[in-house]
């Protein structure tokens, strides 16, 4: 295998003496696609803003590799009602030439928007254009803190789709934070158990019969994950419900909701 | 040439110029004022300008520079205090303003041979304004605007999202020491026109007025230069006639053109 992109090693940071994320060893290659999932509290976007240096270490170390571009798509754009700015201009903001801000917002599918305000988007609308801005940066390293957030289940699955693709396209690194464990489940390579420590961790499959994830998120949660991972090929329908389908169905069937939150 | 000299002989053309001057730079640190909501942090560091003064007499320095040095103190405190989180922000700012106002005018209360006009730094003198007043002005605005140019990417970024900045390479901490930095230095050359008890209106109304009209951020603080300069031409022109103090006239100038930009647009909406 290649050469790591990230590596932590016994990461650990602390408030006030109180251990938020306890030694933590991690290493994120090319084509992979963490997921950490966890309770509130759990230390998760203190874990990921470590990895992003936007967070001071207490002990252990965080390597990146040289020259590392990293994408990173937070949690929310909260925009100050005072500033004007139009989804064009946040685009050009990355320094990124025109062309590649445009191409980057129709690759996560708003690039019709590209005169709006920011102010004027959806939640979903928004999180496709933080995503296009991480994505305009060509990243090695693409972190996500619960990319789905404020966004309907049928936009939920395509971006879990969409980000996928996306690590496909760029051959680049994923690691995200995410709530929504289905989803979540068949979006990724890898899944990290937090709670302060690595409960555990391991692919989807595994981790669902992994005493310390019961444990975590309960017997009802972990059996009906167990249960989803035996139909790898099932989709959600708009009711977050689990459907039984064939590949080829439920490709269709997810084409037709990609539009449905316009 | 005798032309331009002839006008720097008067007193009201030298300080339409230099209020125009710190226009220019009021329009755009007025927009990050409004969009990093600085305001009573903006109050607070003009405020202690008066401080400043009194320590410009103490140290026996040129008063912009006693002003800069004070304001840059304050600041740095300021962004040390507010990391502790003791005190909640506006607490602290309204703790710090009130105190160095204060402390200031004690403290010149306590120099008898030093003769102020007290109201004219407190509300602005036309008649205040020197040849070498301009030269701090326009020397001043053509520092802050270089900078902004060289640093408008940066600045607006953490302005927007400073972790994403942050993330992105942008040494959002050191930007923003250089915008208080440039906060002192306009205060610092504001206090001649506005007086140190208005500075924040000049920042925060023209800004606040061309928010109305703007889409995107340049086109703001452009709009929030041209309504400074309405406000500075409108205030300076009626203290002359009505012999009005040059500070409240041009805060006057400056809301009314707000009043008439919201009624405008507003109608326009309707």
């Amino acid at each position: 295998m290649t050469d790591p992109l990230v590596t932590l090693d016994n990461l650990t940071v602390r408030f006030d003496e109180r251990p938020v994320v306890d030694r933590v060893n991690l290493s994120v290659h090319r084509g992979d696609i963490i997921t950490v999932i966890g309770p509130n509290g759990a230390g998760k976007t203190t874990l990921i803003k470590a990895i992003l240096g936007i967070q001071k270490v207490s002990d252990g170390k965080v390597s990146l590799r040289k020259n590392l571009v990293i994408g990173y798509v937070p949690q929310h754009l909260t925009l100050e009602a005072t500033l004007p700015l139009s989804v064009k201009r946040f685009m050009l903001l990355s320094g990124m030439p025109p062309t590649e801000c445009e191409s980057a917002l129709a690759r996560t599918g708003v690039g019709q928007l590209l005169d709006a305000s920011v102010h004027h988007l959806s939640g979903g609308e928004k999180q496709r254009l933080l995503l296009a801005r991480a994505l305009a940066r060509k990243p090695d390293l693409l972190v996500l803190d619960e990319p789905a957030q404020g966004v309907d289940i049928n936009g939920q699955a395509s971006l879990y789709d969409l980000i996928r693709q996306l690590r496909d396209d760029l051959n680049c690194g994923v690691i995200m934070i995410s709530h929504d464990l289905h989803l979540v489940m068949a979006a990724t390579d890898k899944v990290i158990c937090l709670n302060q420590h690595v409960c555990c961790s391991g692919s989807p499959a595994d981790i669902s019969h992994d005493p310390a994830f019961i444990e975590t998120f309960g017997q009802p949660v972990a059996e009906s994950l167990a249960v989803y991972h035996h139909h790898h090929n099932h989709r959600h329908d708009l009711h977050g419900d689990v459907v039984a389908a064939g590949p080829q169905r439920a490709h269709t069937g997810h084409e037709g909701c990609d539009h449905a939150h316009h | 040439m005798p032309t331009i000299d002839a006008v720097l002989d008067d007193f009201f053309w030298r300080a339409l110029i230099g209020g125009l001057g710190v226009a220019l730079v009021a329009g755009p640190l007025g927009c990050f004022v409004v969009w990093r909501r600085m305001a009573y942090f903006g109050d607070t560091l003009a405020h202690s300008a008066l401080l400043g003064i009194a320590l410009s007499f103490l140290i026996s320095v040129p008063l912009n520079v006693g002003v800069i040095i004070i304001c840059v103190v304050l600041a740095m405190a300021l962004v040390m205090f507010s990391r502790t989180q003791a005190l909640a922000t506006d607490t602290l700012l309204g703790i710090l303003a009130h105190s160095a106002l204060a402390i200031g005018l004690v403290t010149l209360s306590f120099m008898p041979d030093v003769r102020m006009d007290l109201t004219g730094l407190l509300f602005g003198d036309l008649l205040a304004m020197s040849r070498n007043d301009l030269l701090w002005i326009y020397g001043g605005a053509a520092l802050i605007l270089i900078l902004l140019a060289m640093l408008w990417r940066g600045l607006l970024m953490s302005t927007i999202h400073e972790e994403l900045a942050r993330v992105e390479g942008i040494a959002v901490e050191r930007l923003r020491l250089v915008l208080m930095l440039m906060f002192s230095l306009v205060i610092a050359v504001a206090m001649k026109i506005v007086g140190v008890l208005l500075i924040t209106a000049l920042l925060i109304i023209p800004a606040a007025t061309a928010r109305r009209l703007a889409h995107n951020p340049e086109i703001m603080v452009a709009m929030a230069v041209v309504f400074g300069f309405v406000a500075v031409t409108g205030g300076l022109s009626l203290s002359w006639h009505l012999d009005t103090p040059a500070g409240p006239s041009v805060v006057v100038t400056a809301f009314a053109t707000f009043l008439l930009v919201y009624g405008a647009a507003g109608k326009a909406r309707a």
